[in-house]
């Protein structure tokens, strides 16, 4: 095993009933690549997603994540990567400091760790006014970069994002891709589901996914060249036609 | 430990930022337990009824009199003829009307009997029945008292003792009524509410992809709400004390186990509850429809079980507030032991285990 592969998915497969939803999906994402998930709604993405951060068991293949195993060892996965939802899933009637303080003690962190982690993602977001505010009452940009930030407050090997820039405005969703590269840069891979083809262009490698099926995978240069086209969204226009 | 410190600390957050939550959990036991106390009775005082008098004799004024100076009637209005009866009921101030025949009096001489008719407005049934109970009885003292100096050849005389609540005071029965519907209520609904609103916000998912797991998750959420129950079992205990004077007979540590185990039995049902509702709404209408309703109903504390119909006793015996009224009742007004209350601490506590199973079983580990 190469210690550089840091998820490893061989014939993933979930079935609910009759309906597959993932059909033996076959992937690879190196350590500090930020690999982006595409696909149509309903084409499995969230699905295969929910495999790989231990929420729902395979129905059958291989994967592994931060090197351990979906079927016996999601503890050992938990802890080792984060995970941000479409919701920016914060707690609205928490403060700013209370969230922060929240998520660092459910991931067991010092603390002394969690001060610390505290006052540098304040500083870092510039959130020093509104640090004691209630969340409620942040906009949605910065609700978005908090949650963030709370995701990888633990240090993990990857980070999961599941549409992470849903409802944000194209300034904001700039700001965070930023965010994003920063991580990283800083050796964090990278995980990220969206339908914005705009933002594909921003990953190292993107996979596309149709039907349950991953169609296309590569760097987003090698893509456009393979489809003889000039944007990710135009690779994932013709790809969806060929399926039709 | 600490994570789990962590995690009650952000549920108290949650509690006391939201008024609902403060209001159901502090507000409302207090309210219910003086409402009930104070202004629900069953007890019949200064009620408005008029007299028909055919007879005005010496014997009737008597009678009249006797009945204006009990303090549960006060006569409004005097009436001449029958027909004015039936206006004076569609008024709806007078609940009762006597009326005494004509010669009244004489007859009750020569004929050794005369009659007074009682009649009563029974649209609300248990008023009507109550107040004809207390003339029959206000009735029968006065007879008593005319014959003092005559023997019969046999007499019975029935003399009813009112054990252990000799006053018949309605709060006895309230109050452990009371504390069960509002344990039942924060333990319940408001746990099932506050596990839904987190599947709702999505804090659920954030949650169950930590290293948490999904039993320290529900453990978390729910021990505040034992905190808080067990306050408001202890309020509702002291108010009925101090403010109503019902006693404890019994011992209060077993009270407060009984408790504890009712506490933890309607937490169960709320966790259930929680696995097969979707959003906050849902899971306050099963609450309220589910829960609340039979409890309040069903249970024997307003309507006693042993008058319903066949199926509805049946039904009522799986109301775990059916059990839980029977102990608090017993514990205490009667003062008894667990010797005698063993029977229904047993089905809490099995009913809080095949409901915890239930849940256990129902609560999706992995999300889908």
């Amino acid at each position: 095993m190469n210690n550089n592969k840091v998820i490893e998915v061989s014939g993933l497969t979930k079935m609910f009933g009759d309906f597959t939803a993932v059909n033996a999906i076959s992937f690879e994402v190196e350590k500090g690549e930020i690999f982006g998930f595409l696909g149509a709604n309903g084409a499995g993405k969230t699905t295969a997603m929910k495999m790989l951060i231990g929420i729902s068991a395979p129905t059958s293949g291989q994967a592994k994540v931060a090197g351990f195993d979906v079927y016996k060892e999601t503890e050992s996965i938990k802890k080792n990567i984060g995970y941000m939802s479409q919701k920016f899933a914060l707690y609205d009637d928490l403060t700013v400091k209370e969230n922060i303080t929240f998520f660092g003690g459910i991931y067991g962190l010092s603390k002394k760790r969690i001060a610390e982690k505290r006052d540098e993602l304040i500083e870092e977001l510039g959130l020093q006014e509104v640090a004691n505010s209630l969340v409620a009452s942040l906009p949605l940009g910065w609700k978005q970069k908090l949650s963030f930030s709370v995701s990888l407050i633990h240090d993990p090997k990857i980070v999961f994002l599941d549409e992470p820039t849903g409802g944000v405005d194209p300034i904001t969703r700039r700001q965070f891709w930023e965010m994003i590269y920063k991580a990283a840069h800083n050796g964090t891979t990278i995980f990220v589901t969206t339908h914005y083809m705009d933002e594909a262009e921003y990953c190292d490698r993107v996979s596309i996914m149709v039907e349950g099926k991953i169609e296309a995978l590569d760097t987003p240069k090698k893509l456009k060249e393979q489809f003889k086209v000039a944007s990710m969204n135009d690779v994932f226009l013709k790809l969806a036609r060929n399926i039709e | 430990m600490k994570r789990f410190i962590g995690f009650v600390r952000k549920e108290f957050y949650h509690i006391f930022r939201d008024k609902r939550s403060l209001f159901i959990l502090f507000g409302m036991p207090i309210a219910q337990i003086l409402l009930f106390g104070f202004a629900i009775t069953n007890e019949i005082n200064n009620v408005d009824i008029a007299i028909l008098d055919l007879s005005k004799d010496a014997t009737t004024k008597e009678i009249i009199h006797k009945i204006a100076a009990s303090n549960h009637f006060s006569i409004v209005d005097i009436i001449e003829q029958e027909s004015s009866i039936e206006s004076i009921f569609k008024k709806g101030k007078v609940k009762a009307v006597l009326q005494f025949e004509n010669n009244f009096g004489s007859n009750l001489i020569k004929e050794k009997q005369a009659t007074v008719q009682v009649l009563t407005d029974a649209t609300d049934p248990n008023m009507a029945s109550t107040i004809s109970n207390y003339i029959t009885a206000i009735l029968q003292n006065y007879q008593k008292e005319v014959n003092e100096n005559v023997t019969f050849n046999y007499q019975i005389i029935p003399q009813s003792r009112m054990v252990y609540n000799a006053e018949l005071k309605s709060v006895y029965m309230f109050v452990p009524g009371v504390m069960t519907v509002i344990l039942m209520l924060v333990s319940a609904m408001m746990t099932s509410i506050s596990i839904t609103r987190e599947k709702e916000q999505g804090t659920m998912e954030i949650l169950l992809v930590s290293p948490l797991k999904p039993f320290q998750v529900i453990v978390g959420k729910v021990f505040p709400y034992i905190f808080l129950s067990i306050i408001n079992a202890l309020v509702i205990v002291l108010l009925s004390i101090f403010v109503f004077n019902v006693p404890v007979k019994g011992s209060l540590f077993l009270l407060g186990f009984e408790s504890v185990l009712f506490i933890i039995t309607s937490l169960a049902l709320g966790i259930l509850i929680s696995t097969i509702s979707a959003t906050q709404q849902t899971a306050m209408m099963i609450s309220l429809m589910g829960l609340m309703l039979p409890t309040i109903l069903l249970s024997g504390f307003i309507f006693p079980i042993g008058s319903m119909p066949l199926p509805l006793q049946v039904i009522s015996n799986i109301i775990p507030a059916k059990w839980f009224i029977i102990i608090v009742k017993g514990i205490m007004l009667k003062g008894i032991g667990l010797g005698f209350v063993l029977k229904e601490t047993l089905i809490l506590l099995l009913m809080a285990l095949v409901f915890m199973g239930l849940s256990v079983k129902k609560y999706k580990i992995r999300l889908e």
